[in-house]
């Protein structure tokens, strides 16, 4: 059996693993990227269309074109890679060392042992079985994901007429794709009063082909024997279907845009606690999770509406992991929470003194908002902000000197003038 | 003639309020020139990047990602795409290699976003 040493084993070779084995190798430490996939760049690569980068690259990339760029970088940094490999365990021995299982076609079992490891395994989507659509069960049915590899990565067109359900920019971004790729899209069905994707693919990808969005909207049935013949969709009033306005789109094809998850199955297996509000680990300040010497980032920490964000966050994480290899202690935890109008905060944990960057989910919708950061009843520090939206995550930094040691709660407020 | 668009430049989707007046565009709303210049350009002549995968003799790589070098006249779109999806490259290809040049005299080009040996 191959068995080899390793500083730090990163799992996941996409945006978040790449950037921070890129920066680990860059500091002349060991670092493994282990991906199941046989190419590196994660979910990337079938997003083909442009978008990407502009704030981590300062240009307008293509995933692809990302994904190259990125892998690039961490083989430049001397990063070492082991592709077409699952990790099947992490195991833990006295001396807090990580042993890690890999299974592959070409090498069978083989073991990888690290003094850290970065859990950057991304999300997973939400299909139609999380949102329990009711109907038959014909072949047809794809979430957004899938139909893009199937279309982007293999050729394959899913089917002649789509419905899309869920408002999310992967829906959004396939509807011009079929239609591109010279599909029938009937529309998009929305169950909220606003779409969940960015407005800019509302317009690009929607309003310029003339498909429908059906804002409070839900697919009530799924019709057909074998292959999908139709949905059946209704008006939502006060939040239930409205059947005697419900109406048929026939089409043989339905994607599911609903919504992401952070793929845990790994981390939860290797003993690390998970954080109610993001789905994700729950870290500190230093993106330690529970469990001393596994770090995390990217969208299996929470998820991220930009790829630019991921790298940026996994550019951070890597820094406090080679701060640990270099045997800094791990972090002293003063928690944070959220009050008003925020989903969630990440990290949920910060350390006295040390600047930190903080990420939120907003539940709000306002043009104008202020974000504050409250300690022991009084305002410690606070922040305009503009067009904020649940579809966009907000990143600030706090200087160091304002954390302090008493818990943190973050407040976000609708301040617009209408 | 009063216009309001949603700007595609980054993901920020600024609101834009068009104002035209003869030949003047008037933009406002916009956090950045680039808004600007989409208003503008939408005005007159909408463009789109395209991005679409172009069949080759790779078995690594069967469908390589492409991409127009600028953003591409909306109304001649669809017969690129009938071009682009009539295709097949044979590798190596290198990102960034022109697939298509000078697209019908457009100056715009379709270029490979994906290396394959």
């Amino acid at each position: 059996m191959k068995e080899e040493k390793v500083d730090v084993a990163v799992i996941g070779a996409g945006a978040a693993g790449l950037a921070a084995a890129t920066v680990i190798a860059a500091a002349g430490r060991k670092a493994l990227v282990i991906d199941r996939e046989d190419f590196p760049g994660g979910i990337l690569r079938q997003c083909i269309h442009s978008g990407f980068g502009l704030k981590y690259y300062h240009e307008e990339l293509t995933g692809p074109e990302y994904a190259e760029r990125a892998t690039i970088a961490a083989q430049k940094a001397g990063a070492s890679f082991a592709l077409g490999c699952t990790v099947t365990d992490i195991q833990i021995d006295m001396m807090g060392e990580f042993t890690l299982v890999l299974l592959s076609a070409a090498d069978g079992v083989r073991k990888v042992h690290a003094d850290a490891i970065v859990l950057a395994m991304g999300c997973r989507e939400r299909n139609r079985g999380n949102i329990a659509t009711p109907g038959t069960r014909p072949a047809g049915v794809f979430t957004a994901g899938s139909a893009q590899k199937l279309l982007n990565l293999e050729g394959c067109l899913p089917g002649k007429t789509a419905v899309i359900v869920g408002s999310g920019d992967i829906g959004l971004i396939m509807a011009r794709r079929l239609k591109w790729s010279g599909m029938e899209v009937k529309g998009v069905v929305e169950i909220m009063p606003h779409p969940s994707g960015l407005a800019r693919n509302i317009a690009q990808c929607l309003e310029d082909f003339g498909i429908p969005l059906w804002l409070e909207h839900s697919v009530t049935r799924i019709i057909g024997r074998d292959r999908v013949e139709g949905v059946e969709v209704a008006p939502l009033n006060h939040g239930e279907p409205d059947m005697s306005r419900s109406f048929t789109l026939e089409c043989d094809t339905l994607l599911y845009s609903v919504g992401l998850i952070p793929e845990t199955e790994l981390a939860q297996q290797a003993g690390v606690l998970l954080d109610r509000d993001t789905g994700g680990p729950l870290v500190d300040a230093n993106y330690e999770t529970s469990v001393s010497g596994i770090f995390s980032a990217g969208n299996v920490l929470h998820v991220h509406d930009l790829v630019d964000f991921v790298s940026e966050e996994a550019t951070r994480m890597a820094h406090c992991v080679l701060a640990r290899l270099d045997g800094a202690p791990s972090a002293e935890k003063v928690g944070n929470e959220v009050g008003s109008n925020l989903k969630y905060v990440v990290p949920a944990f910060h350390t006295p003194g040390a600047t930190t960057n903080f990420s939120f989910r907003p539940l709000i919708i306002a043009d104008e908002a202020l974000l504050r950061a409250e300690s022991e009843g009084k305002t410690i520090w606070e922040k305009k902000l503009r067009f904020v939206r649940p579809a966009e995550m907000i990143s600030v930094t706090l200087p160091g000197e304002l954390l302090g040691h008493a818990p943190i709660t973050f407040h976000l407020q609708d301040t617009a003038t209408r | 003639m009063k216009k309001s668009l949603i700007c595609i430049g980054c993901p920020r989707g600024c609101r834009l309020e068009i104002e035209m007046e003869g030949e003047t565009i008037t933009v406002r709303g916009n956090s950045c020139p680039r808004g600007e210049s989409y208003a503008k350009q939408e005005m007159t002549n909408p463009r789109r990047v395209v991005t679409a995968v172009v069949h080759t003799t790779s078995e690594q790589l069967p469908w390589l990602p492409v991409k127009t070098s600028a953003p591409f006249p909306k109304a001649a779109i669809a017969p690129l795409l009938n071009r682009l999806y009539k295709m097949t490259v044979t590798p190596p290809v290198h990102c960034g290699d022109t697939i298509l040049e000078d697209i019908d005299g457009s100056g715009i080009h379709v270029v490979a976003t994906e290396s394959c040996r």
